[in-house]
């Protein structure tokens, strides 16, 4: 590397200011070197393959006479038209996971950073066990609790809880599974994890004495947590919610397993279109749109989340 | 102060208040449990027909047979050698660009900063469509290395995000000191760099192998006729899920919990004696 001419060298880097270290000679293609081979791989893997996502998506033809580019920007409209009720329940699907997780996972985040003491490490560990476990297993365990001959079923029904959740038009008759319940419950169980360790990481990095400090202010507990605890946590409000919303957007595999036809979201849509009905361009249309819509929603969440939320 | 006058005032109702967020966050964990426990209890049960989800009776059948179904075991080999390979290659590479981002300052940093970050934003469903189009437009034939070569791309984002941390926390002047003392680059390296920035690069390969072995959605397009463990948990979710699927899932949790569990113990057992 160090027999490298000036002429092959890249331009000299922005001025260094005169307290800093000089640049060591020898290091100057190092990084391009370290960077090399995975940059490629993910150029190659990743940012290649949209290109032909976005290529086949404006195709016409058939499997049996090949597919050419014709640029039939009229895939997206009918993939849109046809699959909207899809993507409406994904999104709907998705975000009621998300707020379910935010809920059920801000206590227990809590309970880790703040209450669990001695027993801190033990819970994490039960926290992240399952990761290991596969979820396949673990969503097709949800079948054998949602049972309909099942306790929950059954203590559900004799609380009336199924009357009220079937007229809101979540369940179905005494059934949990195959209704848009059942859906929610397993999409909310399976990214539950990724929403309750984001929180504990900004939840334990504050200072306990804040705490200490409201007290001595005479504040209560609650206005403690709404006016100190959160806003200070709001970096794991907000990467856990991007961390469960954007996996469970595009899942298929709940919507599968838990529901039924009627709780189809766009994942199964794309799933079904690319491997058992093999119309590639509607399917990579659809992909597109639904990748095109959570750019934009996470964009103007995190905008709006950094801005007006954060105060 | 204000703790002390509430206890003083402890009523049934107060108690419950003050609790409310432990109680809160054991039913939440009770929630996340709860399918473990199905999976350990199920993998005891003696199934009538086909399929698993009644409780019938008590039998420890499948734990003494574990690969008495069909293509199980094979499977399962399959998973954890594509897990480590997938591991060994995302590892390499994601540590050396990790290396890059936090230790270089070169142009063009923010767009490689983007590229690792847009593969754990993208919903899994799209990155996997959209290899399948890469695969279908070549020609590749689907199979072992169109999985593995999936596995690594996903994986790669991970490691670097895991062994960053790491490298950033490190003091780059323990370098500076070992080349003082006339150490090599080298020597440096491996003697200094590479022991404090291990705990980053095995995190990153942890998660590599979990991501790699439990992935579902990536391997389902990319994957043509191989049936990996996933897959086939999958095929079996329509054909009957057999009493041994749970034995292996529990084994899975057992082993996860283990394995962390006897970290934390040599972990501690360090500390001490360096005390």
């Amino acid at each position: 590397m160090s027999t490298l001419t000036e002429a092959e060298a890249p331009p000299p880097l922005a001025p260094v200011p005169t307290t800093a270290k000089p640049p060591r000679k020898r290091g100057r293609w190092t990084p391009y070197l370290l960077l090399a081979p995975g940059l490629v791989w993910l150029l190659v893997f990743f940012a290649m393959p949209m290109v032909y996502q976005a290529s086949t998506s404006v195709q016409t033809g058939s499997l049996e006479e090949g597919y050419q580019v014709t640029w039939h920007f009229a895939t997206y409209w009918d993939a849109l038209s046809e699959y909207y009720p899809q993507f409406l329940r994904s999104v709907l699907y998705a975000g009621s996971a998300t707020v379910l997780c935010l809920l059920l996972g801000y206590p227990l985040a809590y309970l880790i950073a703040f209450r669990a003491g001695r027993w801190r490490t033990l819970i994490l560990i039960l926290v992240i066990a399952p990761f290991f476990t596969s979820f396949l297993i673990r969503t097709l365990a949800w079948k054998t609790i949602l049972s309909d001959s099942g306790p929950v079923v059954g203590a559900l029904d004799a609380l009336h809880v199924l009357d009220v959740t079937s007229w809101l038009g979540l369940t179905a008759g005494d059934r949990v599974l195959a209704t848009p319940l059942a859906v929610v419950c397993g999409l909310t169980y399976n990214f539950l994890p990724f929403m309750i360790l984001p929180l504990y990481t900004s939840l334990e990095r504050i200072d306990g004495r804040l705490h200490e400090a409201a007290g001595d202010l005479y504040a209560k507990p609650f206005t403690t947590f709404r006016k100190v605890t959160f806003p200070l946590s709001m970096p794991g409000v907000v990467s856990g919610t991007l961390l469960t919303f954007i996996p469970a957007s595009g899942d298929y595999v709940n919507a599968e397993l838990l529901g039924s036809t009627n709780t189809q979201m766009i994942g199964n849509v794309i799933q079904s279109q690319f491997l058992r009905i093999l119309d590639y361009p509607t399917a990579a249309a659809l992909s597109f749109i639904l990748m095109a819509a959570i750019l934009l929603m996470v964009t103007v969440y995190i905008r709006r989340s950094g801005t007006e939320e954060l105060v | 102060m204000d703790t002390r006058r509430s206890r003083k005032s402890g009523t049934s109702v107060t108690w419950l208040k003050r609790r409310l967020v432990v109680i809160a966050g054991l039913l939440t964990l009770g929630y996340l449990l709860l399918p473990n426990v199905v999976v350990t209890v199920f993998s005891f049960n003696q199934p009538k027909g086909r399929f698993n989800y009644e409780w019938q009776e008590l039998s420890t059948a499948a734990w003494t047979d574990p690969c008495g179904v069909a293509d199980l075991c094979g499977s399962l080999a399959l998973s954890l050698q594509l897990a480590a390979w997938a591991t060994l290659g995302a590892t390499v590479l994601g540590t050396m660009i990790a290396f890059a981002l936090v230790r270089y300052r070169f142009r063009a940093r923010g767009a490689v900063n983007s590229l690792i970050f847009l593969p754990m934003a993208m919903p899994e469903v799209v990155m996997a469509a959209s290899l399948l189009t890469l695969f279908l437009n070549l020609g590749a034939q689907l199979g072992f290395w169109t999985i593995l070569i999936a596995h690594i791309m996903f994986c790669l984002s991970f490691v670097v995000v895991a062994v960053k941390a790491r490298v950033m926390s490190m003091d780059p002047k323990l370098e500076e000191a070992a080349r003082d003392l006339y150490a090599g680059p080298v020597q440096t390296f491996a003697r200094v760099t590479l022991p404090i920035a291990a705990p980053g690069i095995a995190a990153g390969a942890l998660l590599a192998f979990a991501l790699s072995f439990d992935d579902f959605i990536i391997t389902n397009f990319n994957a043509g006729s191989t049936v990996t463990f996933p897959m086939f948990v999958w095929g079996s979710a329509q054909r009957g899920t057999p009493v041994q699927i749970n034995v292996i899932g529990t084994a899975m949790f057992l082993v996860a919990v283990l394995f962390v569990v006897a970290g934390m113990v040599i972990g501690n057992r360090r500390k001490k004696q360096k005390a």
